[in-house]
């Protein structure tokens, strides 16, 4: 099946030079890196290869616009995390900073260029209910008001309802866990909490363990139905997967850690796609080292052909004729990881009766 | 201008029509027929251009067209989208004139921060600019739409473009969008002026765009310091009255009416400051528009 692999995706796997592009080439690749959001991160790469200044001023303008945004967000998340200090001060424990805060707070290069939406944050299960009291005591409500909503949360996922700050909008995101308990895979937290480590300049914030974050990102990515920002989420894995090679580890730590977690099927897709879509060499045998949980080789053509499509940007010069129904199929996929069937189809018929009664918009 | 030989129907449906505005270009795709009647109305002094692989760089790649698909040529909606997303909900297609010029303010407006933006009318006269941020209602498109065939140069009517580097205003002119009894006081006072085509009960009532007189399009790359910022107010039976502004309420002001003085942090604030250091500010409330132009047209004396 012929796919053309859309210019953004040239750029960042470097098989396609910035310096060497048309300016109409330069046309489709704003569009597509605005709309995929990296935009900001397109700044950056031209930036580490030190060519923002020939890029023309009438381009440069827009990567420089994306750039000042993220960096605004940047300021803004480093000015909440100062709240969430105290917080954790007020609760004599430390809380665990998830995905972009994370990568934020500790410099990490996959936080160059993101847009947040919101902050993410572990605690252990048993911790869940004083938290979010302190949450709210420092101004953060629930936002989901229904008691459906409320005890679906509670009941069966991973996170309580969003919570956003009554005055400044910020939103933060409570986990237990980084997978709903309903997933079979659904690991063990208290393995995750473990390994967690403590951020210079934020007493009493601490992130997960460099391989964790990893592992955490692919499982994001790989069970997750909405996959609009497939493409920037398989980028922040390559950042995540430079950096951590960079720093002297190995991906026969990564695999082990997550054979370890019973994670193995989102790190082997996480490797396959950024290999086969952005060039991310990895050594043809790494596969052999999962112990178990791995797709199989029948079914790896099929997977090809969905994800290769899906993480591309959603952008209408990335699609084929089958990237819809690719996307709809992932997102079923998603629906059937993450629930048994017993619970999914009750909840989907709650749902459905809400939206034709209007109740609920989406 | 080189714009003779482009047929703006034939570029709408197919390639897509390139409009040069100010320092962007935009890159209009419809197949709506109305559209076509507006942009040949209104952008007629403009370097238009068909869109094809010698374009060059194009800012804004965007598209009014119906909703729903393969059935979209019965739809009764139209949407603007912008690199593939659609910002805003759909709205009827006759309105398609005043989505477009709203959602060519919202590509700027939204995704620029290389500039400080600011919700501003902004006219220019013997290389002086005036800056007029005022929020809706405030009567500042009517008074614009005046002075601009009154002989003040049009630089935009909605979004002021602030350069970072030396503080002057990008000109950005486009069609001047009048609202509900505005449409009729411009149509009696200046028989002349070009109108584009209506759109009623918008949720802004009933909006018209006017072309932009043809020296302000030619001269659309001429920026200019900004040597006024007044705030205007229109009041009903209201006498004339131009009292001197305090600065700093002047400064957080404009950056009530800024679309990206946060973003811009520090930057945005130096370019502030800079603004209302160097311009008089001023408040300005009138009823009669003849008094009004010759209040702006003593400013320079």
């Amino acid at each position: 099946m012929a796919f053309s692999i859309p210019i953004v995706i040239k750029v960042f796997s470097r098989h396609c030079e910035i310096s060497d592009l048309t300016e109409h080439q330069w046309n489709l690749l704003i569009s597509q890196a605005r709309k995929a959001m990296l935009l900001a991160e397109l700044y950056y790469l031209a930036e580490q290869q030190q060519i923002l200044k020939t890029i023309p001023i009438t381009i440069y303008r827009h990567l420089k616009s994306a750039q000042v945004h993220s960096e605004k967000q940047q300021n803004d998340l480093a000015c909440e995390l100062f709240h969430l200090i105290k917080v954790s001060k007020n609760l004599g424990y430390r809380l665990v900073l998830l995905k972009g805060a994370a990568y934020s707070a500790t410099g990490l290069k996959a936080a160059r260029g993101r847009i947040f939406s919101d902050i993410d944050v572990l605690v252990s299960y048993e911790k869940i209910t004083i938290t979010e009291a302190e949450l709210m005591l420092n101004g953060w409500a629930s936002s989901k008001k229904d008691a459906y909503d409320q005890q679906y949360y509670r009941k069966w996922m991973h996170e309580i309802p969003a919570m956003q700050h009554m005055f400044r909008g910020s939103i933060i995101d409570l986990h237990h866990n980084i997978l709903p308990r309903t997933v079979k895979a659904c690991p063990n937290a208290k393995l995750l909490l473990a390994n967690i480590v403590d951020i210079d300049g934020y007493k009493g914030l601490c992130v997960l363990d460099f391989v964790d974050q990893i592992i955490h990102s692919a499982t994001h990515l790989f069970y997750d139905g909405e996959l609009e920002h497939g493409c920037r989420d398989l980028i922040d894995l390559y950042n995540l997967l430079t950096q951590y090679l960079n720093n002297g580890n190995s991906i026969n730590s990564l695999v082990e850690r997550s054979n370890e977690l019973g994670l193995q099927k989102p790190v082997f897709y996480a490797l396959r796609y950024v290999y086969i879509i952005l060039g991310f060499y990895v050594e043809a045998d790494i596969f052999t080292k999962f112990n178990s949980n791995t797709p199989s080789k029948l079914i790896m053509p099929i997977m090809d052909f969905l994800f290769i499509r899906a993480l591309m940007p959603d952008h209408i010069s990335c699609n084929d004729s089958w990237t819809e129904l690719a996307r709809w199929v992932l997102y079923i996929r998603s629906h059937w990881l993450r629930m048994p069937i017993y619970q999914l189809i009750p909840h989907l018929f709650r749902k459905s009766y809400k939206r034709i009664t209007s109740k609920e918009k989406y | 201008m080189s714009n003779k030989k482009v047929d703006i129907y034939n570029e709408l449906t197919t390639s897509g029509l390139i409009v040069k505005v100010g320092v962007f270009k935009y890159r209009i795709c419809s197949p709506l027929p109305i559209l076509g009647n507006s942009i040949s109305v209104l952008y007629a002094d403009y370097e238009l251009s068909e869109y094809n692989d010698c374009s060059g760089f194009v800012d804004f790649h965007v598209l009014v067209k119906g909703i729903g698909g393969c059935f979209s040529a019965l739809s009764r909606k139209a949407q603007f989208f912008v690199d593939d997303q659609a910002p805003f909900n759909a709205l009827p297609k006759q309105h398609a004139p005043a989505i477009i010029e709203w959602g060519m303010n919202w590509c700027i407006s939204s995704q620029i921060n290389s500039h400080l933006i600011v919700h501003a009318a902004v006219i220019e006269k013997n290389g002086k600019a005036a800056v007029l941020p005022a929020p809706p209602g405030s009567g500042k498109s009517t008074l614009t739409a005046s002075l601009i065939q009154e002989g003040w140069r049009l630089l935009s009517d909605e979004l002021t473009i602030i350069r970072l580097d030396n503080y002057y205003v990008s000109p950005n002119p486009r069609p001047v969008s009048l609202k509900n009894e505005s449409i009729d006081v411009i149509k009696d006072k200046y028989p002349n002026v070009v109108f584009g085509p209506i759109s009623t009960d918008t949720s802004k009532g009933n909006v018209c765009h006017i072309k932009p007189p043809k020296l302000s399009v030619i001269n659309q790359h001429i920026e200019s310091p900004i040597t006024w910022v007044i705030f205007p107010k229109y009041q009903y039976q209201s006498k004339t009255y131009l009292t001197e502004y305090n600065k700093a309420k002047a400064l957080m002001d404009i950056a009530e009416n800024s679309f990206n003085y946060s973003r811009l942090g520090r930057q945005g604030f130096i370019a502030l400051r800079n603004v209302v250091d160097n311009a008089r500010c001023y408040q300005f409330q009138y009823s009669d528009l003849d008094e009004a132009i010759e209040t702006f047209d003593s400013l320079g004396s």
